[in-house]
């Protein structure tokens, strides 16, 4: 009898559990490397862009991104702008809830907006809502949480008011620090709301496990507002860090997507599969700050000097050779703005070597009498590669480079510190706008490495921060970008693009300068 | 045998506690912190985080407090992963570095040891030659290498394994055997010269002398001797390759804990590296007192009191 009883229920498991992988057949799962482990899924602990994509299918804010990743509705339907820029009323879409049924209220924004702000958070990037009022106060707790300018009029209106006018803070809404947390399972769980048997989400995806460094696994949301439009029933995330690992794994098929693969696969990549890589424009800057407060880099003519002598061209299309652009200005082609034009834009190479031997000929450099200069880069092979060619062109202008590399942790906390001659950074945009780029080379920043300061170009971006139209706007910030490209604050050297290596079954993916795809709009042709 | 293994054991606690204090000060000395990176933190954020892991306190406050909750077990917060503590990433890792390095390990030991002492008796023949050509070039040939090339032409060409991940037995296969081939190949060049060695040794003489079949006295008493280094090399090598190979988890896609000793070391994420540090430290103890332990077994000269 006993026996009995065990045989029948083997044999049910077994059945059970073929059961379960035919179904499992039917069912349509993705397969996606991430580029990076994700350090939290918490979007308030989140600070890297491999963490926006996972956390990014399981949560939604008062706006999201299409598939094309323009800025759409999310959480909220519509909103009201005041006249003065200054307070924004959003609805919140009828009938969303939480994964667990809860509705999702603007309480639930209020809550979430104050808990990344409060100190004792400690979130990383809670500076980029400091343009909401009080928030930097709140931040530094020289406020209480409840004086920040976001309050619910109603479970559905949502009030944000902001510190001054700030032409770009929908965009800034699908970042992951405007995400909502949900309240009710925040209180009760504290930090560990975000363990899979406690989250609920408000998004496309709930997360079913994460094992460290192997894979985070998520599965469809049924209460999701828009589930009947989403295609793909299952994502693995994988932390896929070595690059050339993940182009093996996606060669197997054991990957059906990765973010990012190694420059020198170019080649095989163009050859043996064409159809599964994408290339395509990023709002990010590859530059070299200029240390402004060395004896001999306050000369803008110096710097100047240093611009003109390097060869952009030679370095994307020699160097790194996977469709990088050649930066002529320091702010990446943005719909809704136009660069500024650097000096050398139309310059042929020889004549910007020889007008550069000029200036430092003027500065009192020669043959003779050689400036030498210590390039730092932290460790990559891109940037070592890099920095030996502009090594060499720097040559021809009577510079001796010494090149000096580190790991990242060093090198970043050296250029905060100012103790660098001239260094590699990059810098990828939060949100397409102009000012994300510019503000870097604003007085008292602590990004401005190079400290470079100029009185006019502060006043031009206080006064764009200040003005609401956008057309105005951006002309102002595009003279204020011309007086840093004229005085050679840094030296811009390419502009990124994004690298994704791409399955032709994957139906849906649209490259896109914010380089976001989010999986609800994605589907598979498993045709 | 006991009391000596029980001194040896309270050794160790002074010997782990100088460990703490050199890595705790020598983390701290290091340039950059944990959260430099590409984007510089404003000063208001720099300062919250700061104070939630007690960075802000003087550092010798710091190491009191560090060495108070290592005593109560408490290893801290991962400064990076901020869902996890310092002890579930060990926890849920080590089981993974264990299995892969384990198995690694007892082939490295069986295989190895065969092809050593197989080709120390047939010395200078053409399979001796060919066993230590192979060994060579398996040393010689570096992880990072052997590791995708495995995958090529096991994973990509012929398809038979899975080139990633950590599911099942298959794919173990490749991570193990690439992890295994140098270890193989230096515990059989060790086995061999130690055997040629004994092999030539006076009480070799006289056991074949007395008239002893030659197994018995190739496998009771070479054989024991010859194996006297090969124990010597393999307890430090088992801490390592237990402890996980931060080469072959990156290829694989492993979740090791090898990965965090140099990740943790690159990010400044100090309590990940300490309690790395500690852990590491702790095996090689361990496996030392154990290799000692062996020694005495096979070694008759070797007496413990």
């Amino acid at each position: 009898m006993h026996i009995r009883k065990l045989v029948t229920r083997g044999a049910l498991a077994l059945s059970f559990t073929v059961g379960a992988a035919f179904a499992a057949q039917a069912q349509s799962v993705i397969h996606m490397g991430a580029s990076g482990e994700p350090d939290s899924l918490d979007p308030h602990f989140a600070s890297g862009t491999w963490e926006n994509r996972v956390i990014g299918d399981m949560f939604i804010g008062l706006l999201t991104e299409a598939a094309d990743g323009t800025a759409i509705p999310g959480a909220a339907t519509d909103w009201t702008i005041s006249d003065d820029g200054l307070v924004y009323t959003f609805d919140l879409r009828d009938g969303a809830v939480w994964s667990d049924g809860e509705p999702v209220t603007a309480n639930d924004f209020v809550f979430s907006l104050q808990r990344i702000l409060t100190p004792e958070t400690a979130a990383q990037y809670a500076s980029l809502l400091y343009p909401i009022a009080n928030a930097e106060a709140v931040n530094s707790g020289d406020a209480d949480p409840s004086e920040l300018g976001a309050r619910a009029i109603n479970d559905d209106t949502l009030e944000i008011t902001l510190a001054q006018p700030t032409p770009f803070f929908l965009e800034l809404l699908t970042h992951y620090t405007a995400w909502p947390v949900p309240q009710h399972v925040v209180e009760e769980h504290g930090n560990a709301w975000v363990r899979p048997e406690n989250i609920q989400v408000n998004g496309p995806y709930i997360l079913q496990e994460w094992i460290p460094q192997t894979h985070v696994h998520l599965a469809r949301n049924d209460m999701f507002w828009d589930n009947d439009n989403v295609a793909i029933d299952e994502v693995y995330w994988y932390p896929t860090e070595d690059r050339s690992a993940a182009l093996r794994r996606f060669r197997a098929g054991e990957l059906d997507a990765n973010t990012d693969f190694a420059s020198e696969q170019i080649d095989f990549l163009r050859s043996e599969m064409p159809d599964s890589y994408r290339i395509a424009p990023y709002l990010g800057i590859y530059y070299y700050p200029i240390n402004s407060t060395d004896p001999a880099l306050a000369d803008p003519n110096v710097r100047m000097a240093l611009n003109l002598a390097v060869n952009r061209e030679a370095i994307t299309d020699q160097v790194l050779r996977t469709g990088e652009i050649p930066a002529m200005s320091f702010v990446p082609p943005i719909p809704g703005y136009e660069p500024a034009d650097a000096p050398y834009e139309d310059m042929s190479y020889e004549d910007a070597l020889a007008e550069a031997q000029a200036l430092m000929e003027g500065a009192g450099y020669g043959p003779d009498d050689r400036l030498s200069l210590v390039l730092r880069y932290n460790t990559s092979e891109n940037h070592r590669r890099i920095a030996v060619a502009i090594a060499s062109m720097w040559q021809q202008i009577y510079v001796d480079t010494e090149l000096f590399n580190t790991d990242v942790a060093v090198h970043y906390n050296d250029l905060e510190q100012g103790d660098f001659q001239v260094a590699r950074a990059g810098w990828i945009a939060d949100y397409p706008d102009a000012q994300n780029f510019l503000y870097l080379l604003e007085e008292g920043i602590n990004f401005n490495y190079g400290r470079w300061e100029n009185e006019e170009f502060n006043q031009l971006m206080d006064e764009a921060m200040q003005t609401i139209d956008l057309e105005a706007r951006a002309e102002i910030m595009r003279e204020a970008e011309a007086i840093a490209l004229n005085d050679a604050a840094n030296i811009p050297i390419y502009y990124y693009v994004s690298k994704n290596l791409v399955a032709p079954h994957v139906i849906g993916w649209v490259d896109n300068t914010k380089d976001i795809h989010r999986t609800r709009w994605l589907s598979l042709d498993n045709s | 045998m006991l009391s000596y293994v029980v001194r040896r054991l309270l050794v160790a606690i002074p010997t782990l506690f100088i460990i703490i204090t050199i890595a705790f000060f020598m983390m701290r000395v290091a340039p950059g912190g944990p959260f430099d990176g590409e984007r510089a933190l404003p000063p208001a954020v720099e300062a919250n985080i700061a104070a939630r892991y007690n960075l802000d306190r003087p550092l010798i406050v710091q190491y009191g407090l560090y060495l108070g909750n290592v005593l109560r077990g408490d290893f801290g917060p991962s400064l990076r992963a901020r869902d996890f503590t310092v002890t579930e990433l060990i926890a849920q890792g080590f089981p993974v570095s264990l299995q892969l390095g384990g198995i690694a390990l007892l082939l490295a030991a069986v295989v190895g040891m065969t092809l050593g002492a197989t080709a120390a008796l047939k010395q200078n023949s053409a399979y001796d030659y060919g066993v230590m050509a192979t060994a060579m070039s398996g040393i010689a040939i570096p992880n990072f290498v052997m590791a995708p090339l495995l995958t090529l032409v096991f994973g990509i060409y012929l398809s038979w394994l899975p080139v990633g991940g950590w599911r099942g037995v298959d794919s173990m296969i490749l991570p193990i055997i690439a992890l295994a081939l140098p270890q193989v190949a230096y515990v059989a060049r060790l086995t061999r010269g130690s055997m040629i060695e004994t092999l030539r040794a006076n009480f070799i003489r006289t056991a074949r002398a007395k008239g002893l079949p030659e197994h018995v006295t190739i496998v009771r008493h070479a054989l024991k001797g010859g194996l006297l280094p090969v124990v010597s090399y393999l307890g430090p090598a088992a801490a390592g390759l237990i402890t996980g190979s931060v080469v072959i988890e990156q290829i694989f896609g492993i979740p090791g804990i090898g990965r965090y000793f140099v990740q943790g070391a690159l990010n400044r994420d100090y309590p990940l590296v300490m309690a790395t540090v500690i852990f590491y430290g702790a095996l090689i103890i361990i496996l030392n007192l154990v290799v000692d332990v062996l020694y005495g077994l096979l070694d008759p000269k070797v007496r413990y009191q």
